[in-house]
């Protein structure tokens, strides 16, 4: 546990400074108890306030708001990726069960379970940023696109860069900024691409086996209109319940992913927050995530039911 | 008795599980045979899990005579920090899955085995912790008690449990209608007697063996935690501290990019193993104790 001087430090800047460590210690209340301490923070939570963020100058929540952006765009480009993906893989699997590309399959979803994301990032930027001498680079955008955006004509209403860029008609700033999120988009897609190919190929498998597939299969239908249409449909459902899993996994993988490549979006303000002892920004985006968590699994439970039309709300077990 | 030979049978007959085996294995041999592996200097013989330096030079060395995998950032010998790294990883692992189970088997049979509202109070407290990202919820509780070893397990104690306690209420749940739990309550028995004789004996095995092939997974949340810089003090033998060591030296000078390509590519190899080695073995348990496929 960090004492209440240890806390108070992250405020001082310099030496001059030290004498206000007991003002600062009674303004925070950084002596109180524990459970005092969290029940402030928790008060001031339901007022809106979720303190100071240190290490970017700036209330909690406007660095939330700065740093999403960045974010979102990394989801944007991932998540349709490892739906797609790990679908198709998953299918592909099932329909060739204990077939080489089954094996193949698994044995390459194991490893990319394995894979730690650090490091598959740091191997990516060794290939593709040091041996192919800048191919893709680091960080959001090149320092002379980044100027170039920053400036006049250029008008950002997102903050997302290749959505501006697409709004601005601007076709070298949208390739520079795709340059940048090929590697960071791969690393936090491989985890999730193995984690839904898996729980496809045996949600398939068991679709595989139901008797309407027997029946499809007798009519005379083409094997692929079988598995795309008849068996891939009813297989989709666990999969479209595990997407509040991917939710977490990608929450998590950001933190990881934009602290290698330097990509600032909440994940890189957090870990720069957290090795800085800078608690109420990490608080915050924790908070943050875990409420976006459970309105995404609600979002799932509703879904739900349009989906799969033997689901009902609200009505208990019968 | 047959159950388990059966099971044994398909582990090494299956060649992803006899491989995640052996890998295992290997790694069981490391940890226990590290100080005749990499034997500690002399002058190190206090605290044998700090890593050895040879000089305070930034630049990394490549594998030489003397330091067979090479240095990384700050001298630290590579091979010794790996090798011990293997000891931290199974702490790590071991502990954490231990508290975790004993956690999840007290508080998860007490759910399954009581319901009501003792059921109801110990599942809205699991549901509290699950409504975090399990890393992000990690970081945070290291973040505030401040790196080590020790918070890291912490932590990692704390986002792990909850998961294992609703799977044990699960399994209880399936087996407390059953006749011979009927039959002993009917005999007079204690609940903690039923509890702790009959219903997790007939309940938990599967659960237990996959949390222990968890212990992948936990090394790896807690070698990103290192990486991170929230974890083990800085020299202290660990995968994850070692390939954050590396992070400066990804790219080497020009006409030689690859130059420290030793300092990231080998603790991070250690990792990716270690993790592998605990995962085919559970993809393999995950088939046998599924019951969609039936045992001839």
């Amino acid at each position: 546990m960090f004492s209440p001087t240890q806390r108070a430090m992250l405020y001082v800047r310099d030496a001059k400074q030290l004498a206000d460590l007991p003002a600062v210690i009674e303004r925070y209340g950084l002596d109180q108890p524990f459970v005092v301490q969290y029940g402030t923070w928790l008060g001031q939570v339901f007022t809106g306030n979720l303190g100071y963020s240190k290490v970017v100058s700036q209330p909690v929540s406007d660095a939330i708001i700065q740093f999403l952006p960045a974010t979102l765009e990394l989801a944007i480009f991932a998540t349709p990726l490892i739906i797609l993906l790990g679908i198709l893989l998953g299918t592909t699997a099932a329909a060739h069960k204990d077939r080489p590309l089954d094996h193949g399959t698994r044995v390459a979803a194991i490893l990319g379970w394995s894979l730690p994301t650090f490091w598959l990032g740091l191997m990516l930027l060794m290939i593709f940023y040091g041996f192919l001498r800048g191919f893709l680079p680091p960080g959001r955008l090149s320092v002379q696109i980044d100027l170039l955006v920053n400036a006049a004509p250029f008008i950002r209403y997102t903050h997302i860069n290749t959505i501006d860029a697409i709004l601005n008609l601007d076709g070298p700033v949208f390739l520079d900024a795709l340059r940048h999120l090929v590697l960071p988009v791969v690393t936090l897609s491989v985890v999730n691409v193995a984690f839904i190919m898996r729980l496809m190929r045996s949600s398939m498998l068991e679709s595989l086996g139901k008797g309407y597939i027997l029946t499809a299969r007798a009519k005379g239908l083409a094997e692929r209109v079988v598995v795309n249409k008849h068996a891939r449909r009813n297989a989709l459902i666990p999969v479209i319940t595990v997407s509040g899993y991917v939710f977490a996994a990608l929450a998590n993988g950001v933190v990881i992913t934009e602290t290698i490549f330097n990509f600032k979006g909440i994940g890189w303000w957090a870990w720069q927050s957290a090795i800085n002892l800078d608690i109420s920004s990490v608080l915050g985006f924790a908070l943050f995530n875990a409420v976006l968590f459970v309105l995404v699994n609600l979002v799932v439970d509703v879904l739900y039911t349009r989906v799969d039309p033997r689901v009902r709300l609200g009505q208990g077990v019968q | 008795m047959t159950d388990w030979k059966f099971t044994a049978r398909q582990l090494v007959r299956n060649p992803l599980s006899l491989l995640g085996i052996i890998i295992i294995v290997i790694f069981v041999f490391i940890a226990i045979f590290a100080p005749l592996i990499a034997p500690t200097p002399e002058s190190h013989q206090q605290r044998p899990y700090m890593i050895p330096r040879d000089g305070y030079r930034a630049q990394p060395e490549p594998p030489s005579e003397d330091h067979i995998f090479g240095t990384t950032q700050g001298q630290y010998d590579i091979f010794y920090g790996v090798i011990w790294g293997t000891r931290s990883a199974f702490r790590v692992g071991l502990v954490v899955i231990g508290i975790v189970v004993v956690i999840g088997i007290l508080l998860g049979s007490l759910a399954g085995y009581f319901g009501g509202i003792v059921d109801e109070i110990i599942m809205r407290i699991t549901d509290v912790f699950l409504a975090f990202p399990a890393l992000i919820l990690a970081m945070a509780i290291v973040a505030a008690l401040g790196p080590s070893l020790n918070t890291v397990i912490i932590a990692l104690t704390v986002v792990s449990w909850p998961s294992y306690a609703r799977l044990i209420r699960g399994d209880i749940l399936q087996v407390r209608e059953e006749d011979y739990i009927e039959a002993s309550r009917g005999l007079g028995a204690s609940s903690a007697r039923v509890i702790l004789r009959h219903a997790l004996p007939n309940a938990i095995y599967p659960t237990l063996i996959m949390a222990s092939l968890d212990i992948g997974a936990v090394v790896l949340s807690a070698a990103a935690l290192s990486f991170l810089g929230l974890g083990a003090p800085e020299g202290y033998a660990d995968w994850g501290q070692l390939t954050s060591f590396a992070r400066n030296w990804i790219v080497g000078p020009p006409g030689d990019p690859l130059k420290y390509w030793y300092a990231v590519t080998i603790p991070g190899l250690f990792i990716l193993f270690f993790v592998l080695g605990w995962n085919l073995l559970g993809d393999a348990f995950r088939d046998i104790f599924d019951p969609r496929l039936a045992r001839r």
